[in-house]
């Protein structure tokens, strides 16, 4: 199958790649730029475990096409923190015990960040209702929702 | 030893390790999307599986035409049952149980497709895309056969799922005790209904996956897999291609979540395996969610007659129920198809007393797809049955729920008490459960505060469910029926190398239930060492000479119990070593934070220097005593008969009158796990797995329709809960030591499954118990709601507000 030229940037590093039209920018990060982060778990936008930031929205990147994203700027899990220097979302994850197996973390981390960029996030039916569109199967989410307060309380006058 | 005694009671580990809210290992891979699942895993040359499956529930293959797909780009080839029947033994899952009817199942399907979502051919390709492209390219003939979907029907046997079995009942049981016949005709009160729990998927967020390598120079194969029981699939394996166990690897690496989905032997597993060693190249299979919500074990598909007898002061005399379990296509190795339906029956009597008991269990095939393990295994089903029974009996004899539980809960003074289906219950806090359930609750305030609510034409409503599992099974009693495995007793092995690092191995295999923290918290607690000191090698069948894996709410009672032998064996060995280099007596030599020191003195070394001394300054420690010394140790673990677990949960609801939607309000569990290793990771098993109870009671159904198809077939359709749904859960431990286990911990891993439905089906019931309604169907989805109450108001068009 032909392949089209992309260029974009993915956690502020350039990339430009063939791919074919129909290759998912799951699949293109995952396997094309070895980004094993962005998980995949349903391949229909539901579960959202796939969650990326793509300029700086978020955005399932299993219903999106590689080729979409010619010129764009992508956020993966990836761009986050680092082992020994998490980021403070992270922080509050792992401090809640807001994970248990880890598959939907990436996803919940991505859409939770867009939330805190864009929303008050004043009570937990706010916070419930942002995260209502990503799965997990394990920790029944009130951890991930106390994690997700303290990081909303933490922002001070950064709040929108 | 005596057993169950505190670690800290010899005066010589730290206490408070075990106990503590230590924060997970594993969080900062996971967190940092540093994990390493089995889709993450890259093999050099590695090939992908799509395969192409049936698209009947039931039909004779006739042909299949592969010559298109062969020739689609991309493809090494294409393979069906003949090609895995050439190199793999036929899989049947045994059992020694008297009427079961052991059924094969191929890899790929052979002659006849008995459910959607079967596999029928695989497709080899350079990669996904293209597999999956050349997989829609196999065209299969089918010759169709009648549909055995409704299990009842089924059981007239006029059609056949497996004419070698000659019937279509698998496997059946009956339990009996005392005089149930008698109870029910002089009690004063028999209450009864037909309940049926619809089917449910585990639906864990990771859909299986496996990746097989073969070393050709080596004759070495190795998968690695989304599994709950690498060993266990190392010995299936080992019997399926005949190889010895150290030429047969299985890992497990990071795993998305099991919940028992991932706790079975799987066709893609062998075809995998199979064509790895005939390609000679890595193998990869990727499944997806059609194929996680067709292919993976499904489970809770009970349709159960029961009948309760009491006095009249509401005291149990007599129980008596029906189970059909609708098994689907094929009996799941190796737990057999009896497990989850003879489960039912078994617990059905649940934590009270009853001096009668009859319970008989038909588990029936038909054309769907097999069910398997499932979070609590049968005791969702039993639990929602005998709770509703109970909430049924009170609401006759004006009794409050609270109270008819308290009546009939074995008490303190009454274990180890013999239920009626064989069961022993170990001592466990049924009543304590009740009672702090209630406390925390505030239950006699919420009473007063939904009957203000009703006043205001709210339909609020209190449900309670109380239940006892068996958890930490030993070698005395089989996880499944008569299977011919053992899953009594786990091993750990515990390791100081030369450089002074303590490695913990077992053959359990963590997937979010945090085990590489709360297995390092017993050991470091056991040897005296940082929890940060040893690292947990886990989820390998390599690790440990034999394990199983991690289910059944087992992981830390048996690896637990490794744990702590082991490590209080290699603890002797680091004193005796210690003793020469010090030189000083053993009963002088303490050890803390991975400091081994003489009581009273400043002398004191590293670890690492002792490794040093043990392993590389050869003078230091004489060498007959050096040789009578190993700074490593083994042990396996039997609790025999395993422990208790029980658990009060409450639940209270509010029904939308306009879209008949059930809102969980609030939520409580009590529960006894025993000694508590990580408050903070039981809690958090706690909530998950009511969220999953939550789920079944309210919107998780697998639909098929008639002819076998399958209507939920994506997550637009197969609902599970997300944050929206799911309340705080507030949850309270008794925290009392199991007299019959090392180390005194239950397992307590399912325990939040087995209690929801059956309390949020009490609640929606209280909430409507002004109509004359039964809830004794699962799940309450609102259009189930919808036809139940208006068919009881004689349609008569829109229900009335408040109901």
């Amino acid at each position: 199958m032909e392949r089209t030229s992309i260029a974009l940037t993915v956690n502020g590093v350039r990339h430009e790649r063939k791919v074919e039209p129909r290759r998912l920018l799951s699949d293109f990060l995952r396997e094309d730029l070895g980004l094993t982060g962005t998980h995949v778990g349903c391949e229909h936008g539901v579960c959202g475990a796939c969650t990326v930031l793509l300029d700086g929205d978020s955005a399932r990147s299993c219903l999106t096409f590689a080729v979409q994203c010619d010129g764009a700027s992508v956020r993966t899990v990836e761009g986050l923190g680092e082992i020994g220097a998490l980021h403070p979302l992270q922080e509050s994850f792992r401090r809640h015990h807001a994970l248990q197996c880890g598959f939907c973390t990436p996803g919940m981390l991505m859409t939770a960040l867009d939330l805190l960029a864009k929303y008050p996030l004043a009570t937990d039916e706010e916070i419930r209702a942002g995260l209502s569109g990503n799965l997990c199967r394990c920790t029944g989410y009130a951890n991930i929702v106390a994690a997700v307060r303290e990081a909303a309380a933490a922002r001070g006058d950064d709040r929108p | 030893m005596s057993a169950g005694a505190p670690a800290g009671a010899a005066g010589t580990a730290r206490p408070g390790i075990v106990g503590a809210r230590v924060q997970r290992r594993e969080d900062p891979r996971l967190l940092t999307g540093r994990g390493s699942y089995t889709d993450d895993r890259k093999a050099a040359g590695a090939v992908h599986v799509a395969f192409c499956r049936s698209d009947r529930a039931h039909a004779r293959i006739a042909g299949i035409d592969a010559a298109q797909a062969r020739q689609a780009p991309g493809v090494l080839g294409v393979f069906t049952a003949e090609d895995i029947a050439a190199v793999a033994r036929p899989i049947r899952a045994t059992s020694n149980m008297p009427d079961y009817r052991a059924t094969e199942f191929a890899p790929l399907a052979r002659g006849k497709v008995r459910h959607v979502g079967e596999p029928v051919a695989a497709v080899v390709a350079g990669d996904r895309y293209l597999a999956e492209d050349a997989a829609a390219l196999v065209a299969v003939d089918y010759d169709p056969l009648p549909d055995i979907t409704d299990p009842e029907e089924a059981l007239a046997d006029r059609v056949l799922l497996h004419e070698d079995a000659g019937t279509n009942l698998i496997a059946a049981r009956e339990f009996a005790r005392g005089d149930v016949d008698g109870a029910m005709t002089g009690a004063a009160l028999v209450v009864e209904d037909r309940f049926r729990i619809r089917r449910k998927t585990p639906a864990a967020i990771e859909n299986r996956c496996y990746l097989a390598e073969y070393d050709a120079g080596r004759q070495a194969l190795t998968l690695h897999g989304s599994t709950q029981v690498p060993g266990l699939l190392r010995d299936a394996l080992a019997e399926i291609f005949d190889l010895p166990g150290h030429r047969l690897r299985v890992v497990a690496p990071d795993v998305g979540g099991g919940f028992g989905a991932k706790a079975s032997l799987y066709p893609e597993e062998v075809v995998v395996c199979a064509l790895a060693m005939r390609l000679g190249r890595p193998v990869k299979w990727t499944g997806d969610r059609m194929e996680d919500l067709t292919a993976t074990s499904q489970a809770f598909d009970e349709i159960v007659r029961a009948k309760l007898a009491l006095d009249a002061d509401g005291r149990m005399v007599g129980l008596e129920a029906d189970v059909i379990g609708d098994i689907g296509a094929y009996s799941i190795y190796p737990w057999t198809a009896s497990l989850e339906p003879v489960q039912v029956v078994s617990f059905l009597p649940g934590p009270y007393r009853i001096a009668a008991y009859r319970g008989r269990v038909r588990a029936v095939a038909t054309s769907k797809t097999p069910t398997g393990p499932y979070r609590g295994v049968g005791r969702p089903v039993s639990t929602f049955v005998m709770e509703r029974l109970v909430d049924m009996a009170a609401r006759r004899l004006a009794l409050d729920p609270a109270e008819i539980r308290a009546r009939n809960l074995v008490r303190d003074e009454e274990f180890p008490y013999k239920a009626g289906s064989g069961i022993v219950w170990d001592r466990a806090g049924f009543q304590d459960c009740l009672r702090m359930a209630l406390d925390r609750f505030g239950y006699a305030e919420r009473r007063a505060e939904q009957a203000a609510a009703r006043g205001d034409g709210r339909s609020v409503g209190i449900g309670i469910a109380s239940y006892a599992e068996l958890t930490g099974i030993g070698s005395r009693i089989s996880a499944a029926p008569g299977m011919p495995i053992n899953t009594g007793t786990e091993r750990a092995t515990i390791e100081i190398d030369s450089t002074g690092a303590v490695t913990a191995a077992f053959g359990i295999a963590s997937h979010g239930q945090g085990l590489e923290t709360t297995l390092a918290q017993i050991v470091a607690e056991e040897l005296g060492v940082r929890v940060e000191d040893v690292d947990i090698v886990h989820g390998d069948s390599a690790a440990v000479a034999h394990s199983t894996g991690t289910y059944a709410s087992r992981s830390i009672v048996l690896a637990g119990g490794a744990a702590t032998l082991s490590a209080r064996s290699l603890r002797e060995q680091v004193v005796k070593a210690a003793s020469h280099i010090l030189e000083a007596a053993e009963t002088d030599i303490e050890m803390r934070d991975g400091v081994v020191s003489v009581a009273g003195t400043d002398a004191s070394i590293t670890l690492r220097e002792l490794a040093r001394a043990f392993y590389t300054e050869m003078r230091r420690i004489p060498k007959e005593a050096r040789e009578s010394l190993d700074l490593s140790a083994s042990a396996t673990y039997d609790p025999f008969f395993g422990t208790t677990t029980a658990a009060t949960h409450i639940a209270e609801v509010e029904i939308d009158p306009q879209t008949f939607g059930v809102a969980v309000r609030r939520y409580v569990v009590a529960e006894d796990c025993g000694r508590v290793v990580n408050p903070m990771i039981v809690d958090g098993q706690v909530h998950g797995g009511v969220a999953q109870g939550i789920g079944a009671a309210l919107l998780e159904e697998v639909v098929h329709d008639d002819s076998g198809q399958i209507l939920t077939g994506s997550f637009v359709d197969y609902v599970v809960p997300s944050a929206a749904e799911i309340p705080d859960i507030e949850a309270v431990h008794l925290d009392t030591e199991s007299p019959s286990t090392l180390g005194g911990y239950r397992g307590m891993g399912e325990g939040g499954t087995i209690g929801a439905p059956a309390a949020v089906a009490n609640a929606v019931a209280d909430a409507l118990s002004g109509l004359d309604i039964q809830i004794n169907e699962l799940p309450v989805t609102p259009e189930r709601l919808f036809r139940l109450i208006r068919n009881t108001e004689g349609n008569e068009g829109e229900p009335r507000h408040g109901f």
